[in-house]
């Protein structure tokens, strides 16, 4: 699997890490704290209001998690982990509190440039893999390229490499629903590649799927931390957790605690 | 995002529900080939219409006598037999009606006629020699009768191109002897074929001078109609009012209103019959305009559906790095690619239609090509203003909640 260096994603909007000189400087293998941040959560709260009725979803959350890093980010339902994975990837806003994704403050962004956030800066890998049925799975890899301006050749020869990556480079053109769950699931992380992005986030990557397949995504996932990607991966089960280098927990809207696994620091 | 792209994605939906999109299109497709079918059928009556009337011939006036009053029942207009054949000779008087230029009284009976072994019931038509002026009428062979033979009660004839095929008398029959009960005629000629016009047969009819079928087969002085051709179409109103001045003081009526005659123009025929033919267009293409809004609604309805279903694959797009902007192209896209899709097979079905259906059906379809692409005009209007709100829906769901839905 080559190992594709953080730079190749950020060149390719240069205004976002503009304020982070230090970025730019070659990554490798690091230990946690000089590396630099990619997330930087501060006393984030998020409020849902639905008619008289508000939820305190979030009640000031802070983390940080550095270039590099696998975060597994665990809680029952309710404990607010769905609402913090849509604050990371950008879909929706915190009521209070500020993120930095790369160095850039994303909490006051507007829609467009939120949408243009997400496109450059995170792969998203979701529970029901979210394939589009009509589409092969080489045009499904390509959409975050179509948004992102990309000339059709240039799209069409990164999504086949990025399929590669998940060894499906012989099921391009291929339907959703002519592959198996996992297949499906590994063209949904191949989608979440394509563009380079500074953080791969994988909400319940392995709920849908049996225990074999996934392994197999766990795999893919821990390979991703490998050669170098920013992953976090969003779960209620502890096992899956322990895949990741480290666990934060979540309780009540709060992080509750926050260690390394026993593998934790290392890359291997 | 570019048209192309926006484009391909919007192909890409409609090639990937199928079954949704044809139902779309067929909303579509019926209302377009509707419209183009009924202002067809409407255009070709009224020039069909038109061309009947037009043959009647040019700047003709029409006098039909008044109704009939026996015992307190009316009969219809032209029941009445007020109108003589020496009304028509006052009316050719060049001096009391200067913009008449030529007259055609004719005096109609239905007898049966012989020619050797053959014989035929048709109309009897007694006139004048100014007969085939006043209706436009031309021989394909021989001659008509001249004023003199007219006036000479002269025994001759001349026939409809029917009526002489149905006695079995061909080009060289000029010459033949016909009887019509006693009376032996010299066929003369024979009329070039004309056509029908409101159910009767032009070509089926004997000719004979007026004054040889008023005392030989009528027996009475009476016509039916009297045609009348002005100079040109800018004496047709003096023609009408010296024709009606003429008869009232012939037939000694002081009060216009109590006439006992009807003058007609062609025009007027032909007026009344377009501004009919128009009505008939107009609700035809009524009731076709309200089931394209229909399809309209179709496609709005289907484009909604379409969006409430697919917030999942919204969502998506949003969270890939779709903008509101281009979400909402792609659905206008869409519900445009679909109202085209429709307006085009809907013309070609409706021109198919066309062209097909005068064979089974007995009236002419006119296509008429402002129909044609007006309606894919329309039909592409409808899939944009109908896709709007559908769109402006789509691109205001937030990545979030699009993803969650089931």
């Amino acid at each position: 699997m080559a190992h594709v260096p953080l730079e190749s994603a950020q060149t390719h909007s240069p205004e976002l890490v503009s304020e982070h000189p230090s970025e730019r400087e070659p990554s490798g293998p690091r230990e946690r704290g000089d590396a630099s941040p990619i997330v930087e959560l501060v006393d984030i709260h998020k409020r849902y209001q639905t008619g008289a009725l508000s939820v305190d979803a979030l009640r000031g959350v802070s983390l940080r998690i550095d270039e590099g890093e696998f975060v597994a980010i665990i809680g029952p339902s309710g404990s607010g982990k769905s609402t913090l994975m849509h604050i990371l990837g950008c879909l929706d806003h915190p009521s209070s509190g500020s993120y930095h994704l790369a160095g850039v403050d994303v909490s006051h962004m507007d829609e467009v440039q939120l949408a243009d956030v997400r496109n450059r800066r995170i792969g998203f890998v979701f529970q029901q893999f979210n394939l589009l049925g009509a589409l092969s799975a080489c045009r499904n890899v390509e959409l975050p390229l179509v948004y992102a301006g990309v000339d059709r050749r240039e799209r069409k020869q990164r999504a086949i490499a990025s399929l590669a990556r998940v060894d499906l480079a012989n099921r391009s053109e291929h339907r959703p629903n002519e592959l198996s769950g996992g297949q499906q699931q590994r063209v949904a992380v191949a989608r979440a590649l394509v563009n380079e992005p500074t953080l791969v986030l994988a909400d319940e990557p392995t709920g849908n799927l049996d225990s074999s397949s996934a392994a197999d995504v766990l795999g893919l996932l821990s390979e991703l931390h490998r050669s170098g990607r920013t992953v976090v991966l969003i779960t209620h089960d502890t096992q899956t957790a322990n895949t990741a280098q480290r666990v934060v927990r979540l309780r009540d809207g709060l992080i509750q605690s926050d260690e390394a696994t026993p593998h934790g620091g290392s890359r291997s | 995002m570019s048209l192309v792209e926006t484009l391909r994605s919007g192909l890409e939906a409609i090639l990937g529900h199928r079954l949704r999109s044809a139902l779309t299109v067929l909303g579509i497709l019926i209302g377009i080939a509707a419209v183009i079918l009924t202002v067809g059928l409407g255009e070709g009556a009224t020039s069909s219409v038109n061309s009947a009337i037009a043959n009647l011939g040019t700047n003709l006036l029409i006098v039909t006598p008044g109704s009939s009053s026996s015992g307190g029942i009316q009969g219809g207009f032209g029941s009445d037999t007020t109108l003589t054949y020496a009304d028509a000779k006052d009316l050719s008087s060049r001096i009391d009606c200067p913009d008449i230029d030529a007259v055609a009284p004719t005096a109609t009976t239905v007898a049966n006629v012989t020619a050797g072994t053959k014989n035929w019931t048709t109309l009897i038509i007694g006139t004048t020699a100014a007969w085939p002026t006043v209706r436009s009428r031309t021989l394909a062979v021989g001659t008509f009768f001249s004023a003199a033979q007219v006036k000479d009660q002269a025994g001759v004839a001349v026939l409809g191109a029917t009526t002489a095929e149905k006695l079995g008398l061909g080009a060289n029959a000029i010459g033949e002897t016909i009887d019509i009960g006693n009376v032996p005629l010299t066929l003369i000629g024979v009329l070039a074929p004309q056509g029908s016009l409101g159910g009767t047969n032009e070509d089926d009819m004997v000719l004979l001078p007026i004054t040889l079928d008023q005392s030989q087969i009528q027996g009475s002085d009476s016509v039916q109609t009297i045609f009348l051709k002005a100079d040109s179409q800018s004496t047709l109103g003096a023609a009408y009012t010296e024709a009606t001045d003429e008869l009232l003081s012939v037939h000694q009526i002081t009060t216009p209103s109590k006439a006992d005659f009807t003058i007609t123009s062609q025009a007027s025929i032909e007026a009344t019959a377009t501004s009919v033919d128009k009505t008939l267009t107009l609700l035809l293409a009524g009731i076709a305009a309200i089931s394209l809004l229909v399809g309209g609604i179709g496609v709005m309805n289907i484009m909604l559906v379409s969006v409430t279903e697919r917030r999942r694959e919204i969502g998506l797009r949003k969270a890939l790095g779709a903008t509101p902007s281009a979400i909402r192209r792609q659905f206008l896209v869409e519900a445009s690619v679909l109202g085209l899709a429709g307006g085009i097979l809907g013309s070609s079905l409706g021109l198919l239609g066309a062209l097909i259906l005068p064979h089974f059906i007995s009236t002419t379809i006119a296509i008429v090509w402002w129909a044609v692409a007006g309606s894919i005009g329309v039909a592409l209007a409808i899939g944009l203003s109908f896709g709007v709100y559908p769109a402006t829906r789509a691109a205001r769901l937030t990545p979030m909640e699009a993803l969650r839905s089931e």
